[in-house]
């Protein structure tokens, strides 16, 4: 059984190859093997799933070593696999959502010409996140992550001729690097410190490590985390990844690539365990972005960005989990696993929406649709319940944990993460009645299309006819079903995971499981939870649901309007960034031409008194020359003196 | 006597320059097709330099010697260690794929009416394959003196390529690109004969301490000059080795470039022809960096450990100074350039790192460096060609009329933005892992190059792919069959070593381990050896 670990893996990168390579003459038949080598991936994945369950609670890790991939000196990088409990809990989401969302995108993208590449591409995503949750050592955990992150950008940017879809693509890969950059760090300090980074020895010689260095490897899975889970501060970039089509949202920047941040820290537990100082940062920064994702869900119109904002938020709340350590770690992973169906399930109806609505994402502009779309109607608000956690309810069971994990943490620690994580909750049921109130209730709020020829943006998904109003209707079969899947996962998941804790004693094994001395007892969080859960909807209620919806939004306040620009994050990216970083490369090409070139040139010039056809083109600034020879000797001696006492 | 392997590797471009350059001016396709038969025989043969080289075998193999100029102790003496044979396969794989980019950029205009005796399209080829049999007697060459030769010979045809055959996609008319061109195959002449000039001096001063040091008989063979030392008989006294090593260096760091000696590269990459750039920085300029690796280090152990602080420091600033220029560039070749000089900075930075991930990364990094850079230099040439212009402004929307022509770009783009499962990556990891096991803070600043590459590369093909079609991009065909041919092999060769790149490393890493040992260095040893105890487990199994 154990090679087929590889199969699981090589499935969807087939598919990937196939589709891409194969060009226009698969254009007819490429969503089918897109769809079928998904499936033949999650097929795959049950199989080794019952195989890990008939094993010994104990023995449940499976390996697999395919070759020695770059051996030089003691640096031994592998590409070799190991399957535990943890990893499959994360195959079984991915190839299951995945397969269920590639079924979804055969009839969202049915009159789009490129439907081949789109699932070349999310085949492509498929086997670099599989790759990512399977890999047994850090540096090809590295590939599977900046695969996923690949991926991300092509699907993204898969409408390029949209300058907003191609700068958003951009942007999310950027801000990406910057996270890898912390990975790719922590991959060498791991290396000097242990000369290994596969998980196993690195894991059994945690301890012995000083706890600086734990530290500082800790900060810098932080950071990789950060990105590649939209966590302050390098969250810009998922708002503006909802260019993507919808199935991408909800598969990549929803329930799986954006998870990975928690499946780094979760596996990475044994590091983390020791080192203090970075799970408080975890969790800091967990509890930072959960407030910030809810801000910037309430104020956001768009539907698309508004869920961005909640998952933003509830990815915040796994890394808060995360970062409490065996408190958590569990509850982390099983929140992770319900949030996948319930915000899985949440994007595809807004997809659905979207498709009926002649693609309007503004909420501002809908109203009244559940007389129209009864099966969207019902699954999405499924998916709302489950969210905001409502009784009974995946988010429910998961949601209360970790909130009481925060409190259990203890001191005054505790008592703030965990408060935090309890408004947090009436924010999130706030933010998500506002979204199914707007979009479902009241008065139809319907405009009529735009001219495709002002507004070029549109998501070629269906016909526009400018002018027209729309003429809202149920989707297709393809789309409903996995919607209806996707649905009963967000109402069942969540219990099922809680009978006997099921989910703590699959998971307990790997990432172990403490209680933690929790200050508060259990009904006193969930009645608590209830009640925040209670105001938050009520608040929405009577705002949105009781009130006429203007069309176009009111001005609103200071904070409104700051939460619209996602809290001005962007714009301070902008400034301090963007247009920094273009004048310092405009002032440095000018510099090169000038000075370097001309201090090169000159010097030759003037020591060998070499050509006069150089001498022509030269700028004449003697002293500009001097000067700059004289600084460039300076910062070199200055920095070689740095580096001997480093 | 054994069959002269390595000269014939070497011979066989040149016959086939001589043999191209005097086919009749009319047969012009007849002369192409030539040059590329040398050209592939040139490859067959470096494969079977490498299949008949033992790794872990003799230091240098399938060693030729011969007495040359016995008077100055030059000889004529070849051999491979495993670098120089990968180095040797770089080259002897990359000159086909130039030829059949550049099959059309020497033919002569419509319109024009050529002389009898006008022969650019020979000319063009010849010089290709001139530049080849050059480059590759220089990794060959074991004889100080043979290399030096060669290192300054191969100016003359890269002279030539550069200032004779522009890409006709000047903004500014046919004279005033004319001369922009010879302004940039003089730069090239001329600060790479100064380097050439000062090494010259450094390698008679090499004679002369080995003349004064044993009795008379001076050499410049490496094999014999290590094998001096070793033995105790050599001893170069610190100042001596030190202004040696440093002349030898200059030469070497003008050619791969170094930051701050890197001005002429942009010039020379813009103005020349797409296929003549890849030549000149994925070919050429890796003799610079296999150089540093080959002489400085090996005859010169304690001046280059001297060295060393401001070198990584120079490389450094390189890396990132070098992206960030090309952050700023509005000319696609420039911008290519310029990535190029953030690459060199890599490979420098990996060799005087001194670890065997560092030098042995470099050595791969040059080989994937001149891989990716053919692949995306290539592509962008194809683009150029077409639009009749280098500037970024001038493109948009490609991707909706020439799919294919943005695909194989981005592939190239995400090699030279290093992305896992593409061949660089693994060789810049190398070197960055390499570099900070032993200088942290030089290998966390090196980081930041890959942000900056992934900032530029991504920025170029936004504004040239995406977005809506620009006004003369409408008509753009998209790549036909000789291009693709150029490409899709390349690309090929990119995700198997970025997979499998363990033949190369396999040729490389005993060569490596002789350098390391050569400067007396060994690896920095981890703090905690846990993968020594996990194999110790694996074996009790």
């Amino acid at each position: 059984m154990d090679h087929l670990i590889g199969a699981l893996i090589g499935a969807p990168l087939l598919g990937a190859g196939v589709l891409l390579v194969g060009g226009r003459r698969l254009d007819r038949v490429g969503h089918w093997i897109g769809c079928l080598l998904a499936a033949a991936s999650f097929a795959l994945g049950a199989a080794l799933f019952v195989h890990m369950l008939g094993r010994p609670t104990g023995q449940r890790t499976l390996t697999s070593h395919l070759f020695s991939w770059v051996p030089v000196g003691g640096f031994r990088a592998d590409v070799a696999f190991q399957l535990d409990q943890l990893s499959m809990t994360f195959v079984l989401l991915i190839t299951g959502v995945g397969t269920l969302i590639h079924i979804y995108s055969v009839g969202y993208m049915a009159h789009d010409e490129n439907r081949r590449r789109f699932f070349g591409y999310l085949n492509l995503f498929l086997a670099a996140m599989l790759l990512l949750v399977l890999a047994d050592n850090y540096l090809l955990l590295y590939v599977g992550w900046e695969g996923v992150g690949l991926a991300s950008y092509l699907l993204i940017g898969f409408w390029q001729h949209k300058p907003s879809a191609a700068t958003a693509a951009k942007k999310a890969f950027i801000v990406n690097r910057v996270g890898d950059m912390g990975l790719s760090i922590a991959i060498m300090v791991l290396f000097t410190t242990f000369g290994t980074f596969s998980f196993a020895p690195v894991f059994s010689h945690a301890t012995s490590a000083s706890q600086a260095k734990l530290t500082v490897v800790g900060l810098l899975l932080l950071l990789g985390a950060c990105g590649k889970s939209a966590q302050v501060p390098l969250q810009s970039w998922l708002g503006d990844a909802m260019e993507g089509p919808t199935p991408v949202s909800a598969l990549i920047h929803a329930a799986t690539m954006v998870t990975a941040g928690v499946y780094l820290v979760t596996r990475s537990g044994a590091v983390f365990n020791a080192a203090p100082t970075a799970q408080l940062a975890v969790c800091v920064v967990g509890a930072v972005t959960l407030m910030f994702g809810a801000i910037v869900g309430c104020a956001k119109d768009d539907i698309k960005k508004a869920l961005a904002g909640s998952t933003m938020s509830q990815i915040g709340y796994m890394m808060l989990a995360a970062g409490l350590g065996p408190i958590g770690y569990v509850f982390a992973i099983m929140h992770l696993v319900t949030h996948g169906f319930f915000k899985a399930g949440l994007f595809l109806g807004a997809g659905s929406v979207m498709h009926a609505m002649n693609d309007e994402v503004d909420m501002r502009r809908y109203g009244g649709l559940r007389k129209y779309m009864p099966i969207t109607y019902v699954t999405f608000g499924l998916g709302y319940l489950a969210i905001i956690g409502f009784p009974g309810l995946s988010g429910f069971w998961s949601k209360d944990k970790i909130i009481e994990a925060a409190f259990a943490k203890g001191g005054t620690e505790g008592w703030i993460l965990g408060g935090v994580a309890l408004l947090g909750a009436g924010i999130t049921a706030y933010y998500m009645t506002r979204v199914m109130v707007m979009t479902f209730f009241g008065e139809p709020r319907w405009q009529p299309a735009p001219d495709p020829d002002e507004v070029p943006s549109v998501e070629p998904g269906i016909e526009v006819h400018p002018g027209e109003l729309p003429h809202p209707h149920e989707s297709p079969k393809s789309m409903t079903i996995p919607m209806v899947v996707l649905a009963v996962g967000s109402v069942l998941a969540g219990g099922l995971f809680s009978i006997n804790s099921a989910f703590l004693k699959w998971l307990e094994p790997v990432t172990g499981h403490s209680e933690g001395h929790s200050p508060v007892s259990t009904w006193e969080v969930t009645a608590a939870t209830l009640v925040v859960l209670a105001v938050g909807a009520a608040l929405a209620w009577a705002q949105y649901g009781r009130a006429p919806v203007p069309v176009t939004a009111p001005r609103g306040s200071l904070l409104t309007r700051a939460a619209r620009r996602d809290l001005l994050q962007d714009d301070f990216n902008h400034v301090v960034l963007v247009r920094g970083g273009e004048h310092l490369t405009r002032s440095l090409v000018y510099l090169d031409h000038s000075l370097v070139d001309g201090a090169v040139n000159g010097t030759a010039a003037s020591v060998g008194g070499l050509s006069a056809r150089l001498r022509q083109v030269q700028n004449g600034y003697v002293r500009s020359y001097a000067v700059s020879m004289l600084g460039g000797t300076a910062v070199v001696v200055a920095a070689t003196l740095l580096m001997r006492a480093v | 006597m054994a069959f002269p392997l390595l000269t014939v590797t070497a011979a066989v471009p040149a016959v086939g320059a001589i043999a191209t350059a005097a086919v009749p001016a009319g047969r012009r396709t007849a002369a192409k097709w030539l040059a590329l038969g040398f050209s592939l025989a040139t490859l067959v043969l470096a494969a079977v330099d490498a299949a008949r080289f033992t790794p872990g075998g003799a230091r240098y193999q399938l060693t030729e010697s011969h007495a040359w100029i016995a008077d100055f102790g030059v000889r004529y003496e070849l051999g491979v260690d495993g670098i120089a044979v990968v180095l040797v396969l770089l080259a002897a794989v990359l000159v086909p794929f130039v030829m059949l980019a550049g099959w059309h950029d020497a033919d002569v205009l419509d319109g024009h009416t050529p002389n009898r005796n006008w022969r650019p399209t020979q000319g063009f080829f010849a010089l290709i394959l001139l530049v080849e049999a050059m480059v590759v007697i220089s990794f060959e060459s074991t004889d100080v003196f043979l290399f030096y030769i060669f290192f300054e010979a191969m100016l003359i045809p890269m002279y030539f390529l550069i200032g004779g055959f522009g890409d006709r996609a000047g903004a500014k008319g046919e004279d005033e690109q004319a001369k922009q061109r010879s302004y940039a195959a003089v730069k090239f002449l001329l600060y790479n004969l100064v380097g050439g000039l000062i090494m010259l001096a450094a390698v008679i001063g090499l004679y002369a301490v080995t003349a004064h040091q044993l009795g008379g008989h001076g050499t410049f063979s490496l094999p014999q000059i290590l094998q001096a030392r070793a033995s105790g008989q050599l001893r170069l006294s610190t100042t001596a080795e030190r202004w040696i090593f440093l002349g030898f260096f200059f030469a070497f760091a003008v050619k791969a470039p170094l930051w701050p000696l890197h001005t002429w590269l942009p010039n020379a990459m813009g103005e020349s022809t797409a296929p003549v750039a890849v030549l000149l920085t994925a070919v050429v300029d890796k003799v610079g960096t296999f150089a540093m690796l080959r002489y400085c280090i090996q005859l010169f152990p304690e001046a280059s450990k001297w060295a060393t602080p401001v070198i990584l420091v120079l490389s450094v600033i390189g890396i990132i100074y070098g992206a960030l220029l090309a952050v700023g560039q509005r000319d696609i070749k420039r911008l290519i350039a310029y990535a190029s000089i953030s690459h060199f900075g890599f490979i420098i930075l990996g060799i005087f790192a001194m670890t065997s991930q560092g030098q042995g990364g470099a050595t791969l990094y040059m080989v994937n460096h001149g891989i990716s850079t053919a692949a995306l230099l290539l592509v962008a040439g194809f683009l150029i060609t077409r639009r009749g212009s280098r500037l970024i402004s001038d493109f948009g929307g490609v991707q909706k009329v020439a799919p294919l022509l943005a695909g194989t770009f981005l592939v190239g783009g995400l090699a030279t933005l290093s992305l896992p499962g593409l061949a660089p990556f693994v060789s810049e990891f190398l070197v960055l892992v390499g570099t900070f096991s032993r200088y942290p803070a030089a290998g966390v600043v090196a980081t930041l190059g890959i942000v900056l590459a992934a900032l530029y590369v991504l920025v170029l093909y936004q504004r040239t792919m995406t977005g809506p079609v620009k006004a003369g991009i409408e008509g753009m065909k998209d790549l036909k069959a000789r291009e693709l041919a150029v490409v899709a092999p390349l690309i090929a060769l990119l995700v198997f070593l970025g997979v499998y790149p363990k033949p190369v490393t396999d040729l490389i890493n005993p060569a490596v381990k002789d350098t390391l040992s050569d400067v007396h260095r060994t690896d920095p040893a981890p703090q905690i050896n846990a993968s020594l105890t996990a194999a110790a487990k694996e074996t009790a199994k």
